[in-house]
């Protein structure tokens, strides 16, 4: 009686510090900012005080305010994500089906960059891209740019940075999921009269879709939100929405437009991320 | 997609074959020919190169050396997808992303037929399993997904229908079953099947031919029953069935016969069964062809007296016996058990007779341990 009493129990326990964990520093703070989205400034206040008035038309304010900034965050974001899929593919097929015994080699080398901090990485694309650095000079002297053009502080260098620092996330899931093929399927494709290219549109690429899927949603997800990349790299010019938050917040200490921007994108990024799965037909992931 | 389907057909045949991986050779100088409508088997323990072989066939892996031809045509250096070859795969390797109707229908799509439906449907029907054409393969059970990978690849009428291991992952009397029933199928189809295996049994069942396999060269070819009665070399007679393999010597000729000294006692046997390069051989005779009796009853054909029974093993249908012979060595002697005699006792001893047409010699030179280690049940080592 007892022993099946804590048999029921036992799951809710194992589940406990993973629910604390969420309820603190998740379900918490999203009601905070749930409730300070609708916030006005206290008349007569000082800057930063804010009093709870339900005033909704923060977020119509707020969006119509940052619509380029959002139209660019997305922008920038998808951009990032076809550029890193177009890389993270071939890198993630050659090492798990051509790599042999350099596999795990290479593995180490995909998650390498981890160990230095995402801000001084981005410092550094900086620098190489800078009018010091190599690229630029070799670029021009052989014709692709022109004297007068830079690299930094422009849309490409901003897409390129986010493009480089979510490859990882690309590359990871695309590989768990090419690894998991049976070679043989391959195999018996072409016995089955698919040439390479048909084998890949049949029998490969359908295979390693939820690979796809979720690498996408790890680089496009992070991508929309970023902030560094654009402060780092870009321009006022190429701010995204990512920026407008982090400065409505500890520039202007305007919390409830910076709240309601906050929820704006997520319900942005959740809508895109649903029709995008549903369209993907990949439901078995989420 | 070029139609490959009718292109070529005819015998498929080997001309020394080699395959080699850096200092290793898996296939070694070999050269078949494999008749067109016939049942085939490659039969040999993991690592003799049979998979190797049927790998080149399909054209997965290009021969080192040596030609493969399909009737006149030369499918030497052809891509896998330009062969009107079809192949079962060891653990089947279905499209885990598609229906069962569209596994089966992957093969004829590829060839741009627009009309599948009548002709999946036909070979679901073959299979008997129309029940499940909107299924996924996981779906299945491991026999079923046996038959649906035997069904994709027959439904494309190949002039070439190559099996690898098909029902290695099968239990034993689901094998059974499938034996009887790809054995159905291929009379009913028409086509020529060429199958891999390690297990005796199966080849014996199924093939019409067998080529055994032994480091990466063809030991012995022909059908069951003369690799079985008249086996060429010691690798073959331990590793189809068992054999009793006695040394021996070629004293002379009487007649048609051989007369052979084992051990002082004289014994006869028929030349032609005798791969023996001069007087020193090793006479084979296999277990249920011995017959064991008690010393003083009558006797015929060839006899070995001086024999004491070391071990007895009921198996039902049959009893197993272990007989110590005069100089040392233990035979094997199955007996049926359909004559109402009690079985003979642990001790007694014994003489054992057989007709001389059962015996085959060996070279006196070769290993008479060969093909007795093997595990045969190891499919996924090569």
């Amino acid at each position: 009686m007892s022993n099946a009493f804590s048999k029921v129990k036992i799951p809710y326990l194992l589940l406990l510090p993973g629910f604390l964990f969420l309820f603190t520093f998740f379900i918490l703070p999203i009601v905070n900012l749930a409730q300070t989205s609708t916030q006005t400034p206290i008349v007569g206040g000082d800057t930063g005080q804010y009093e709870q008035t339900l005033h909704f038309s923060n977020y119509v304010t707020a969006f119509t305010e940052n619509k380029e900034q959002f139209a660019r965050s997305f922008v920038f974001a998808l951009c990032a994500t076809i550029l890193a899929l177009a890389i993270a593919y071939p890198l993630a097929y050659a090492i798990a089906f051509k790599a042999g015994k350099l596999k795990n080699f290479l593995l180490v080398l995909v998650v390498a960059p981890f160990f230095v901090s995402f801000l001084l990485r981005t410092i550094a694309w900086k620098q190489i891209l800078g009018e010091e650095g190599f690229v630029v000079p070799t670029l021009r002297s052989i014709g692709i740019i022109s004297e007068s053009t830079t690299l930094t502080s422009t849309s490409f260098a901003v897409v390129m940075g986010m493009t480089y620092n979510f490859l990882p996330f690309m590359t990871l899931p695309l590989y768990a999921s090419l690894e998991r093929i049976d070679p043989r399927t391959m195999e018996a494709s072409g016995d089955l009269y698919a040439n390479g290219i048909t084998t890949f549109r049949k029998v490969t690429l359908p295979l390693s879709l939820p690979g796809v899927v979720a690498g996408t949603l790890l680089t496009f997800i992070p991508a929309a939100g970023d902030y560094v990349n654009a402060a780092i790299l870009g321009s006022p010019n190429t701010k995204m929405i990512g920026n407008v938050i982090e400065s409505r917040y500890f520039k202007i200490v305007d919390y409830p437009t910076a709240s309601a921007l906050s929820f704006t994108l997520m319900a942005a990024i959740l809508i895109l991320v649903t029709v995008y799965i549903r369209k993907a037909g990949t439901e078995e992931l989420v | 997609m070029a139609d490959v389907s009718s292109a070529t057909h005819g015998d498929l045949r080997l001309t020394r074959i080699t395959k080699s991986y850096g200092d290793f050779t898996a296939v070694n100088d070999l050269s078949l020919t494999i008749p067109e409508g016939s049942f085939f088997a490659l039969l040999g323990p993991s690592g003799c190169g049979k998979t190797t072989t049927l790998r080149m066939i399909a054209g997965l892996e290009e021969p080192t050396v040596g030609s493969i031809h399909l009737g006149t045509t030369d499918i030497t250096t052809k891509r896998p997808y330009q062969r009107p070859i079809n192949t079962v795969f060891q653990n089947y390797a279905l499209f885990p992303h598609l229906t069962i109707f569209e596994n089966i229908a992957f093969g004829l799509r590829r060839r741009g037929l627009k009309d599948v439906t009548a002709d999946v449907n036909k070979v679901l029907e073959l299979v008997e399993l129309p029940h499940l054409a909107q299924r996924k393969p996981t779906q299945l059970s491991g026999g079923q997904q046996q038959r649906i990978a035997l069904a994709r690849a027959i439904v494309n009428r190949p002039a070439l229908l190559l099996l690898d291991e098909p029902l290695g992952a099968l239990d034993l009397k689901l094998r059974r079953q499938m034996q009887i029933e790809l054995k159905w199928i291929q009379r009913e189809v028409g086509l020529t099947f060429v199958h891999v295996t390690h297990d005796q049994e199966e080849a014996m069942t199924m093939a019409d031919t067998i080529a055994v396999m032994n480091e990466g060269e063809i030991e012995q070819m022909g059908s069951p029953a003369d690799l079985y009665d008249n086996p060429g070399t010691a690798f073959v007679a331990n590793f189809l069935g068992q054999s009793n393999l006695i040394k021996g010597r070629i004293e002379g000729t009487d007649g048609d016969n051989l007369v052979v000294d084992l051990f002082g006692q004289k014994i006869s046997m028929p030349k032609n069964r005798s791969h023996a390069v001069d007087s020193s051989i090793y006479a084979g005779i296999r277990p249920e062809k011995f017959r064991i009796s008690l010393l003083g009853t009558p006797t015929r054909g060839n006899v070995l007296t001086g024999g004491r029974i070391e071990d007895v093993s009921y198996i039902g249908v049959s009893t197993q016996y272990q007989v110590t012979m005069p100089w040392g060595q233990e035979v094997m002697v199955f007996e049926q058990n359909d004559d109402g005699v009690p079985p003979f006792d642990k001790g007694d001893e014994v003489v054992i007779s057989w007709e001389p047409i059962f015996t085959f010699a060996l070279r006196g030179d070769d290993d008479v341990e060969a093909g007795l280690e093997v595990n045969p049940e190891d499919p996924d080592e090569e």
